[in-house]
């Protein structure tokens, strides 16, 4: 039987297979860009009651920077058994001004990875259980993505 | 320089870093008596209790200054409790600093203890999804050795920086360290053994990133009117703290964060010429009207080999693409232009949160004083000490003398 896929946290992204791309917020007064929305973690000081209004951030943008954690993590991190070493990539997007983390596309090589690289925003497993497949966003190497996907 | 929001630090004290396994009030008690010790000090004279927390170690760790005022035996003193993550002590320190100097009272303890478990720090249990500490966790696996990872790479790609510039900063702060009675690491270690520790956070191996130890500091401070009073005509003095916040937009992505601060918009404030780090010394270094060519050493939190170098920057020791150039020209080893972690600093001790802020600033002191013995930085008169806390707690302190 096969699995279900769930997104392993509501309302980050969508779970479009083809074009998927993170929900952010966007401050009505200032133009400025939060992720993820659904934290308040923060605000622009030059308007920090406005409201909010859903916005998808670019599905495209540039290595800021990126690690390979080849030790296992604690929970609440859900492990294969045994251990996989993962890279996590923290993508600058352009029209946002910001940078945001995420995991490494499933089966893209680490190695190929450089500061500055365009990276595209694809889903791909997190974890399972017997009824779910938990789903999170990734980046993955341009280049790849027209070929494996 | 304005001596009226001086403190004096009469009395520094430290419970030897380790993995004891012990109640961390236990290490309190002994960083206090000795920085009581140190001051000439009884603890009946305390009249303001300082603590910093631990959450490690369930209620009296979040009530940290009422549970040393018990354990030293209640005398009625007032108390404080503050917790700032890393930035916990002097964030304590500046609680102390500010009921002195509004003359509210003038002699305070300050202390930091903690107990630590084994391996990574992980964030609370339970299903926390509304916590991006605990998210982070789950849905990225992102340690605290994933954003320095992050930073060290970044370093690579931007300045040329090599992993064996990153075992440079080890090899050097093991050095500082062998003549520390207070760290928990006394061995040299070579290039080598770095280079063949097993990689954590690539570009980061085990031996480029702090471990978690237990282990207690203490100060005594007092206000200038109260030492001189004493026979302290020239004390040890805190000259500047900075306990500030980022600045918006904050362009570095910081713990425990999913992203940074967005830099778009045309309601934004004009983006800071500084960054979150390079903010946090200015303000001290502004309180005590010095900056970081009248600094004599430095204490910096070298949570992994790679953020010390990032530090250098920050701290305005060079600019920005500089800090390998510093450090093989051997000008932040004891002996150089500027010494930095002259204690030995995170790699020689490992992090108990808590207590490292005031470790860096008992190191301070008593290289101010010139007792530090084998790992004293000549004539040293100006020091710094500087680290961030998470979720934005940015801590530096300048001591004089």
């Amino acid at each position: 039987m096969s699995r279900t896929r769930v997104p392993a946290v509501d309302g980050w992204f969508t779970m479009d297979e083809q074009e998927p791309h993170l929900v952010g917020a966007r401050g009505t007064e200032s133009g400025s860009y939060f992720f993820p929305k659904a934290l308040a973690v923060s605000a622009n000081p030059a308007a920090p009651f406005e409201e909010r209004e859903d916005v998808a951030l670019s599905r495209r943008g540039r290595v800021w920077s990126y690690t390979t954690n080849h030790y296992e993590p604690p929970e609440p991190y859900v492990s294969p058994d045994p251990f996989v070493p993962y890279t996590v990539v923290a993508v600058e997007l352009e029209v946002e001004k910001m940078v945001v983390l995420g995991p490494l596309a499933t089966g893209a090589d680490p190695s190929t990875l450089r500061v500055g690289m365009e990276v595209e925003l694809v889903l791909g497993p997190l974890y399972e259980d017997a009824e779910h497949e938990y789903v999170i966003w990734q980046w993955a190497p341009v280049a790849d993505s027209g070929s494996s996907k | 320089m304005s001596t009226d929001r001086e403190v004096a630090i009469l009395g520094a004290g430290m419970h030897p870093w380790g993995k004891w396994g012990r109640n961390f009030v236990e290490y309190g008690l002994v960083a206090a008596r000795a920085a009581l010790a140190d001051a000439g000090v009884e603890w009946r004279d305390v009249q303001f209790v300082s603590g910093a927390d631990t959450m490690r170690n369930g209620y009296p760790g979040y009530v940290s200054g009422a549970t040393f005022a018990q354990a030293l035996g209640w005398q009625g003193a007032q108390v404080a409790s503050s917790y700032a993550a890393c930035a916990s002590g002097v964030t304590a320190l500046s609680t102390a600093r500010a009921q002195i100097l509004a003359g509210f009272c003038d002699v305070a303890l300050v202390v930091g203890a903690d107990t630590t478990p084994k391996g990574f720090l992980a964030p609370n249990a339970g299903e926390r999804g509304d916590d991006p500490d605990w998210l982070r966790f789950r849905l990225l696996g992102a340690t605290n050795p994933t954003y320095f990872g992050l930073y060290a790479r970044r370093r690579m790609d931007l300045y040329g920086a090599t992993s064996d510039d990153f075992a440079a900063v080890k090899a050097k702060n093991s050095r500082h360290g062998l003549a520390n009675p207070n760290a928990r690491y006394r061995r040299e270690v070579t290039l080598d053994d770095v280079r063949t520790s097993p990689l954590v956070a690539d570009p980061l191996r085990l031996l480029d990133i702090c471990a978690t130890s237990d282990g207690a500091a203490a100060i005594v401070v007092t206000s200038l009117e109260w030492a001189r009073a004493h026979g302290h005509t020239a004390p040890v003095r805190v000259a500047g703290i900075s306990t500030v916040s980022p600045s918006y937009p904050n362009p570095v992505l910081e713990l425990p964060n999913f992203a940074t601060d967005s830099a778009a918009g045309a309601g934004a404030d004009p983006a800071p010429t500084l960054g979150f780090k390079d903010s946090i010394a200015d303000r001290a270094y502004a309180e005590a009207g010095v900056g970081p060519e009248d600094l004599d050493l430095a204490e910096v939190y070298d949570l992994s080999t790679a953020l010390e170098l990032d530090w250098y920057e920050h701290i305005g020791l060079c600019a920005p693409g500089e800090a390998e150039k510093l450090l093989r020209d051997g000008d932040t080893a004891i002996g150089g232009r500027i010494p930095v972690n002259a204690s030995g600093g995170l790699a020689c001790f490992g992090e108990a949160v808590p207590a490292q802020a005031i470790a860096q600033v008992c190191e301070l002191t008593w290289q101010v004083r010139g007792v530090a013995g084998e790992r004293q930085v000549e004539g040293a008169r100006v020091g710094l000490s500087v680290n961030q806390g998470l979720f934005g707690h940015g801590s530096a302190v300048v001591v004089t003398r």
